[in-house]
């Protein structure tokens, strides 16, 4: 879908960045940047009034890193973690994701970033419904142009990660709410992303399910290295991510352990 | 993303909504079959009442007493034709075959079986003249006229009627009491019949009528009387200036000038077949409409079930552009997931509309015949609606960034 040529060399994004590594490994040598931002802004025009979602945001993330965005209703963590998915773009700023200028992108490529590059997960889920689970898991292979055996085992495996292979048969509606997000989690894991998005992955669940679902994110991230970033406004969550970005009004106003 | 994996993703998404799938095709089978069926009985129709036209004869024309007008008989009225008239234009010229007829309703009886019928007596030349062909038997001849024979020649239905399975051939019938030899049986010819000669009517030759079975019912003024006179034209080309010419010698004949209206009708087939063309113009236009109306009653099924499924299926397409789907990969699946579901349909309600064209022909009723014609229009109709109704909000869709279409409402 995109050839190697429209893939700048990753040594060309700059690197400005403080943070050293995060949470994964005790090396000193700086991980990569999988993810940068630089001066994004985020306007909705609602009838006479502008609403400043994202009022220039700039962060970046590196490649195994854990980290929570945390903030107020409506401080625009959604309207961040969309800009960051390529599932929405920023009115101004600049985006590298894995070594690619994003703002430049057409449609098509943008489509290959969200479907090679990106895992999203949803707070309702977003499964195709009357469809089972391991057809809901394979729909980003089909679309990357993995086929045949290659696509089910792979979409077999992702949902062994997630604890779910005895149910790749069922469908959502005979699935909890639980066990959906799982799917959904097996989803955006299935093509090896450089970095999984997660907006309030736990906020359509109990406690108890919410609990299940960040541990099975923590191990993830441990186990396999997972480039994990978390929206959340569960304090207990946030505790448990080394790095937290707080977002108040379009705006960070914290980003550090 | 190739082609096939872009079919298998259309028909994963059918087969995962049974319902709604079902649903789309439904409106498409009722809109395909109910025009391929209504046409197929209007042109059913239009040819079986053009068919019994021409088989009346080819190039006929016929001089009848009074006027067909909207008036009604004008004139100095003679409303009857005598056979002396018949004998001034027997020799007109441009004619292969004529022949005098009269008609009249008569009561037929074998053993206990009765039947009314519109009994034609004419010369033998009326099997020329109006294309009579027969089953069993044969016609009769100059010589069984001449001799005032009595043999009838008798409709198809009517030997069913009268004599069941049994061969009518060689048997006695009575009509009007007077006992009559059946020689030879018409072929079928299907429908009601104009003007005598069809199925349930019979011949018999002229002289035996006015001799042996009319009697004073035939005669006027002491003269005879014939109901009407039916010529062949040499060729089609005839046909009009045979009427000029009969015109001419009847008013002649009837001592009319050519200032006075006329006391009689010469009377086409062509202006026959010209008054039913309207009559089935008509017929074809109204179960048109009917057909028209299905359509569009089976294409807003069709367009509800698409709009329905627009909000669900925004989402979808939100969800799958998330997951990588490009915005053509994602028009490519609607278009075949919309032109599976017009082929299918279309193809059953064909299928259906043929069954019910096929119900129709089997219960004689009319010989339904379904036209490549409207099956095109059928089929390209619903799968435009179709088309549009499924893949217009699909690419307005597609349009969208993911995060807009996952939000939609
Ligand atoms: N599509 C939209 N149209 C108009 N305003 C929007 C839209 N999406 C978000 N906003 C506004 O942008 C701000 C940030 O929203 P959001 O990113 O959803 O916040 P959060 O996820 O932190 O609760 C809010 O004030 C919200 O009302
Ligand atoms: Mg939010």
């Amino acid at each position: 879908m995109i050839t190697t040529t429209e893939y700048a060399p990753a040594a060309a994004v700059p690197v400005t960045t403080a943070h050293t590594n995060g949470s994964h490994g005790a090396s000193s040598v700086p991980a990569r940047v999988v993810m940068r931002i630089e001066d994004v802004r985020k306007n909705y025009q609602m009838g006479e009034t502008v609403v400043r979602a994202l009022d220039g945001v700039s962060m970046s993330v590196r490649s195994g890193e854990l980290l929570s965005i945390m903030g107020p209703s409506g401080s625009g963590k959604s309207t961040l973690m969309a800009i960051i998915g390529c599932l929405d773009s920023p009115t101004t700023g600049r985006y590298w994701l894995d070594g690619d200028y994003v703002e430049n992108m057409n449609e098509n490529q943008l489509a290959a970033m969200r479907g090679r590059k990106l895992g999203f997960v949803f707070q309702q889920f977003n499964l195709l419904s009357r469809t089972p689970a391991l057809e809901n898991v394979m729909l980003p292979l089909t679309y990357a142009g993995v086929r045949g055996k290659e696509k089910k085992d792979r979409a077999m495996h992702a949902l062994e990660l997630v604890g779910l292979a005895d149910r790749s048969h069922h469908r959502p509606n005979e699935l909890s709410g639980g066990q959906q997000q799982r799917v959904a989690i097996a989803r955006a894991l299935v093509n090896d992303p450089a970095i999984l998005l997660a907006d309030e992955p736990t906020g359509a669940l109990d406690s108890r399910t919410g609990k299940e679902i960040m541990e099975l994110f923590l191990n993830l991230h441990q186990t396999r290295g997972l480039t994990l970033c978390l929206v959340t406004h569960d304090p207990k969550v946030g505790a448990l991510t080394p790095r937290v970005v707080r977002l108040v009004d379009g705006l960070i106003v914290e980003d550090g352990a | 993303m190739n082609l096939q994996d872009n079919i298998q993703v259309a028909l994963r998404a059918l087969a995962a909504n049974k319902l709604r799938s079902a649903l789309t095709m439904l409106g498409i089978i009722i809109g395909v079959a109910s025009v391929v069926a209504l046409i197929a009985l209007g042109n059913g129709a239009t040819a079986a009442i053009t068919a019994q036209i021409e088989g009346i004869g080819t190039n006929l024309v016929t001089v009848f007493p009074g006027r067909f007008d909207k008036g009604g008989p004008q004139g100095r009225l003679q409303t009857v034709l005598f056979y002396d008239d018949y004998l001034a234009i027997a020799n007109v010229s441009g004619v292969r075959s004529m022949t005098p007829i009269f008609q009249s309703l008569t009561t037929f009886n074998y053993e206990a079986e009765t039947s009314a019928v519109q009994l034609e007596a004419a010369l033998p030349s009326y099997e020329i003249v109006r294309n009579a062909e027969l089953d069993r038997g044969r016609f009769f001849n100059a010589s069984d006229n001449a001799g005032r024979s009595r043999v009838v020649v008798i409709g198809y239905k009517l030997s069913t009627d009268l004599f069941g399975a049994i061969d009518p051939m060689g048997r006695s019938l009575k009509i009007d009491g007077v006992m009559f030899e059946v020689i030879g049986v018409l072929k079928k010819k299907g429908g009601g019949g104009f003007g005598g000669g069809g199925d349930d009517g019979a011949i018999i030759p002229l002289e035996t009528a006015y001799t042996r079975l009319f009697g004073g019912k035939a005669v006027s003024q002491g003269r005879r009387v014939v109901s009407s006179v039916s010529f062949a034209a040499a060729t089609a080309d005839e046909v009009e200036p045979l009427i000029v010419r009969l015109e001419r010698i009847m008013r002649r004949q009837h001592g009319l000038s050519l200032t006075d209206k006329m006391d009689f009708t010469v009377f086409s087939q062509n202006a026959f077949l010209d008054a039913f063309t309207i009559i089935t113009a008509t017929l074809s236009a109204f179960l048109g409409a009917i057909a028209g109306i299905s359509l569009l009653v089976g294409g807003i099924g069709i367009m509800n079930i698409m709009l329905v499924s627009v909000t669900e299926r925004t989402k979808e397409i939100g969800l799958r552009k998330a997951v990588g789907a490009r915005p053509r990969t994602i028009l490519i699946q609607f278009l075949i997931e919309t032109v599976v579901l017009c082929m299918v349909g279309g193809l059953v309600g064909v299928g259906l509309g043929w069954g019910v064209a096929a119900g129709v022909r089997a219960l004689d009723l009319v010989k339904a015949e379904v036209t490549p014609g409207s099956v095109a229009l059928a089929f390209s109709f619903a799968a435009f609606v179709g088309l549009f109704f499924g893949i217009y909000p699909a690419s307005r869709a597609a349009r969208l960034s993911p995060i807009e279409a996952l939000r939609f409402e």
